[in-house]
């Protein structure tokens, strides 16, 4: 788990470097208070205090990756305990969880304070200047997006701290396939079926939607390397995983495409964690002989 | 007398029709947002499901046992319809907020549950009593619940502020809460059933 630490702290330095101190706040307050939950909750559970392992540690972590730089403190504060005692703890613990923790509290706090979790502000303006993010302005329709490709992939944008630098992200990714923590069955599966989709689907004529853009913009690259691949709610064969990639960007593209939300990575993954089991069941290898 | 008293409390506390028996869970989670609308509910569902507890008791001797719920349906949808025509006439504003689940208090699981469980089995003194607890119980329960999502979910109790400074989780408001809250509370009751045996 802190090896997965280690591939987040690109993208972190990074969304520090683009959105300021405020950005290093958001993370230092998301993990200590995940593992101030998780050390609270396992001692009222009389059970062995695993804080160390590093997995509270990570669901904070990827919590603030999830967060606009400049939310009020407590934001992260409640999403980190609301994510380790109703994403985790409730259902046992580490291994037992059937959502993904980090988006459990990003999902809580959306739904419960949608202002805070939608201001956005400009990159490299550390006074807290109000942007929309490139997902938001398509949304809207009629602003121009006002970023380039280039823009997009260096993280010059706005968004949330740990999304917007698709370069960091990826080398973080990248270490990950070395030490073999991760395989390219779900990224692959869900960023291209993303694309493939967006690229028949996103514009008025068959074949002209700019997949390019959908894919470097909002979550799905920090979503499809770091939060689809966790062990616990992703199947566990190879050909289940392609499934569950599959499923989860259909189901992001028909939410940016079509649904009230302008960015649905979070949601579309979450509806997949709850098809695991059932992806499991028909996916299973067969026992040589029967 | 004594058998009353326990015919009364049982619907409290050990066989809690939400968090014991687990039935009309579908009101519960819909209506559950304001403590008003939580207290007009169970006052509502307590007063059908007392009527209907001491009349199905006295005409069960009658019901030819196979058309027995078409029966039952008939005298609870009757009692329905009274609280219906009543909550219209003198609080209107509650059977807005309400809607739907006025009318649908005839299909409620707990009033047809103790219909068939026990009403139609008991005589007529212990199933007023019976009707009563369970009532009572259903009425307390959507009471925590709704005191808790009013409270979480827009920060008033009985529609009135009580915290300002702090802004309320939005999500404890919406349907999602609703099955958050019922969940934790079931396995709170259920904890406290284990510690005790």
């Amino acid at each position: 788990m802190w090896l997965v630490t280690l591939s987040l702290v690109p993208a972190g330095i990074a969304g520090i470097y683009i959105f300021g101190i405020a950005a290093l706040k958001v993370i230092t307050i998301s993990a200590v208070s995940a593992l101030a939950a998780e050390f609270v909750i396992q001692r009222m559970r009389k059970q062995k205090v695993t804080v160390l392992d590093g997995s509270a540690f990570l669901t904070g972590l990827l919590l603030a990756y999830n967060l606009p730089p400049h939310v009020p403190f407590w934001l992260p504060v409640v999403g980190s305990f609301f994510a380790i005692a109703i994403g985790k703890q409730v259902f046992g613990g580490l291994g037992q969880n059937i959502f993904n923790p980090a988006l459990v509290g990003r999902v809580f706090l959306m739904a419960s304070w949608p202002k805070y979790m939608t201001t956005f502000t400009t990159p490299f303006r550390y006074d807290a200047v109000v942007s929309a993010t490139p997902l938001m302005r398509l949304k809207e329709g009629s602003a121009p997006i006002g970023a380039t490709y280039l823009d997009l992939f260096l993280g010059n944008r706005g968004g949330c701290i740990g999304e917007v630098c698709i370069l960091a992200l990826l080398l973080g990714a990248a270490f990950l396939f070395m030490r073999g923590y991760i395989s390219w069955h779900i990224p692959f599966s869900y960023i291209g079926s993303t694309a493939v989709f967006i690229w028949v689907f996103g514009s008025g004529n068959l074949f002209g939607g700019d997949w390019l853009f959908h894919v470097l913009s909002g979550g799905l690259v920090l979503g499809a390397f770091f939060m689809a691949t966790d062990y616990v709610t992703s199947p566990l064969t190879a050909r289940g995983q392609i499934v569950f990639g599959i499923g989860c960007g259909l189901l992001t593209a028909v939410i940016r495409l079509w649904c009230g939300y302008p960015e649905g990575v979070s949601y579309a993954i979450l509806m997949m964690n709850a098809a695991t089991p059932f992806i499991d069941r028909y996916t299973q290898g067969k026992i040589y002989g029967t | 007398m004594k058998k009353l008293i326990a015919e009364f409390l049982k619907g409290i506390v050990k066989e809690n029709p939400t968090f014991v028996l687990a039935l009309g869970l579908c009101p519960t989670l819909a209506v559950s947002v304001s403590l008003t609308n939580g207290l007009g509910m169970g006052i509502a569902a307590t007063f059908v499901l007392i009527c209907s507890n001491v009349i199905i008791s006295l005409i069960k001797n009658f019901i030819p046992d196979k058309i027995r719920i078409p029966c039952y349906i008939v005298v609870i949808a009757t009692f329905v319809t009274i609280t219906e025509l009543l909550m219209k006439a003198y609080s209107p504003a509650l059977d807005r907020a309400l809607g739907i689940y006025v009318p649908l208090i005839v299909v409620n699981c707990i009033i047809l549950g103790r219909a068939e469980a026990f009403a139609s089995k008991n005589n007529t003194l212990y199933s007023l009593f019976d009707g009563l607890g369970m009532g009572v119980g259903f009425t307390l329960a959507l009471l925590l619940i709704s005191g808790i999502r009013e409270f979480l979910g827009s920060g008033k109790l009985m529609n009135l502020m009580v915290i300002k400074d702090l802004e309320p989780a939005r999500l404890f408001a919406m349907p999602a809460g609703a099955l958050l809250v019922i969940g934790l509370l079931l396995g709170f009751f259920n904890m406290l059933k284990e510690r005790r045996r």
